[in-house]
């Protein structure tokens, strides 16, 4: 069925008895040419590149829970590509750009928001950084514009540029990040995928991978055996739990992210801003919600929930810069679990075994990537080959000392 | 989480800074002929389980010294906390 204002006119007329459900609830068949396991944004998002650029079927996404449940509908729904390294710019500017086409190429409205996102600046060492960060992302081919103190105050007139205790001193922004509604980037490449013929199996738990003399024949479930030309793995936080059913120790910790939202306030912060001198970034969501976060909590942790100290340092942050915060009243807080890599960047690619293939090590940053992750993870499981974009994203590369740090803090999870 | 500290007693775990896996007291050797292997594993793989962690923390914020603690990662419950320096020395690192 396809979407459009037309239809919701036509089914508002008629009572809204013609929709039909999304996605199908399909039984595992035996085998598959290509199992991905991990139904959240990267996974089902793999599938959809994998049906519909690079001509595959027989395809599953098997999900131990309901799709959507995981990171991709817990994140601050915050896209951007302004990344300094490059091995990372080109990757996540290809991924704004699969953003920006994104709602055609599903026929499903995302809310794809080009609201802009503002990284202030509160010293002249870190309008230096900025400056070069800008540069970079420039020469990569996506947009950076430096803005002045006065041209922050005309767009933000709440901020105190006159006496704050981190003085603002001007802002990097790309006016082409912004917001994207983060279950509808689930459901819509669901929706597709599925259309395609993909099989989207949900409660259905990995428990296993079968290996025969160093090749993956499919997977044990919850749900029985199901046998796979090739086996994608693209389960975020759980990565180390999955892949140590194949003996692999991986280059991950798994931490918790909390995030935050206010109850529902008239418009009042147009973009997205993240202060400078601390750990603190927030959006305005179309209900009106203030929707914010920090730093990781910075132990290892599968709990799905965080604890105190992170969140003072939040309101900290959010106190410094947003003073009006304070006066709204928080609606809900919540936690999700990041594949915290080695050097802060992901991995997408084949592992020792063949016909097993590992995407991971996202971070707090993934949801940016999850068109690009998709396309890369699609064009590896269906060529043998990465990405152009992608050849950075190696398992050997803390081998090789080839590691991608934006931040330069080197083998320390929780400070990435 | 309140750590229960073996010479301070409970203390709050803000002050403390979190430092990873406790088998990172197991330096390998840096000697040894398969070195480059061994630190590799060493300084970028992780076990990372689901349930029961030896971690290290650091009492940054207090009299500096270094804890195993045996922590819950689904749970964050702690069950256990030692001195570093015990348990470095019952693993025969230092004298
Ligand atoms: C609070 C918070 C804020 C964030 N903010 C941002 C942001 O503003 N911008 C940004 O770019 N990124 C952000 N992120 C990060 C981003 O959400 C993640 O990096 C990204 O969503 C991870 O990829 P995913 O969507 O595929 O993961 P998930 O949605 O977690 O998908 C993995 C799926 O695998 C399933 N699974 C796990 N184990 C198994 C198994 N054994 N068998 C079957 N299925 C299994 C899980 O149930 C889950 O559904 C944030 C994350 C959090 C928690």
């Amino acid at each position: 069925m396809r979407y459009s204002g037309f239809r919701v006119i036509k089914e508002a007329l008629s009572g809204h008895k013609g929709w039909t459900p999304a996605w199908r609830d399909p039984e595992p068949a035996e085998h598959y040419d290509i199992v991905i396991i991990g139904g959240g944004g990267h996974g089902l998002a793999t599938a959809h590149y994998l049906a519909k650029e690079f001509g595959q079927s027989r395809i599953a996404v098997i999900e131990k829970g309901w799709i959507g449940g995981g990171n991709v509908g817990r994140n601050t729904t915050i896209v951007r590509s302004n990344y300094l390294l490059d091995g990372n710019e080109p990757f996540y500017e290809m991924s704004l750009k699969l953003w920006e086409g994104l709602e055609q190429d599903l026929n499903y409205n995302a809310m794809v928001s080009q609201r802009g996102i503002l990284n202030l600046i509160h010293s002249d060492g870190q309008r230096d950084a900025f400056t070069r960060r800008g540069n970079a992302m420039i020469l990569n081919g996506a947009d950076a514009d430096m803005l002045s103190t006065a041209d922050i105050k005309k767009r933000y007139p709440f901020l105190n540029t006159d006496d704050a205790r981190f003085p603002i001193k001007g802002g990097l922004a790309q006016h082409r990040g912004g917001t994207v509604r983060h279950d509808a980037v689930a459901w819509g490449y669901a929706r597709s995928a599925d259309s395609r013929g993909v099989d989207i199996i949900q409660n259905c738990e990995v428990t296993g991978f079968r290996i025969e003399n160093g090749v993956c024949k499919g997977v044990e479930t919850s749900r029985g055996f199901i046998g796979a030309g090739k086996v994608g793995c693209a389960v975020a936080g759980n990565s180390s739990r999955l892949m140590s059913k194949a003996n692999m120790r991986l280059p991950i910790e798994s931490h918790v992210l909390q995030a935050f939202v206010s109850e529902g306030l008239k418009p009042v912060l147009p973009g997205v801003i993240t202060f400078g001198a601390g750990h603190f970034y927030c959006s305005q969501s179309d209900k009106g919600g203030l929707v914010f976060g920090g730093d990781i909590d910075g132990y290892n942790s599968y709990a799905q929930r965080g604890n105190l100290p992170v969140v003072e340092d939040v309101c900290e942050g959010a106190m410094a810069i947003f003073p009006m915060l304070g006066r709204a009243r928080l609606l809900r807080m919540w936690g999700g679990i990041m594949d915290m890599s080695m050097d802060g960047s992901p991995i997408i690619d084949k592992t020792h075994i063949d016909g097993l293939f590992f995407n991971g090590g996202w971070c707090y940053g993934g949801f940016k990537a999850t068109p690009a992750s998709g396309m890369s993870f699609a064009h590896l499981l269906a060529k043998g080959e990465p990405h152009p974009n992608a050849t950075a994203y190696r398992f050997d590369r803390f081998e090789k000392g080839l590691m991608i740090d934006e931040k330069g803090m080197g083998n320390q999870p929780n400070l990435h | 989480m309140i750590i229960d500290h073996p010479l301070l007693g409970p203390r709050d775990s803000a002050e403390f800074t979190y430092m990873g896996d406790a088998r990172l007291i197991d330096r390998p050797n840096p000697n040894d002929t398969d070195a480059a292997a061994t630190f590799f594993d060493y300084a970028y793989l992780r076990d990372n389980p689901a349930g029961w962690h030896r971690e290290l923390w650091f009492h940054e914020a207090g009299d500096r010294s270094w804890l195993v603690v045996t922590r819950n990662t689904l749970t964050h419950e702690i069950s256990k906390v030692e001195l570093a320096r015990d348990v470095a020395r019952a693993q025969g690192r230092s004298k």
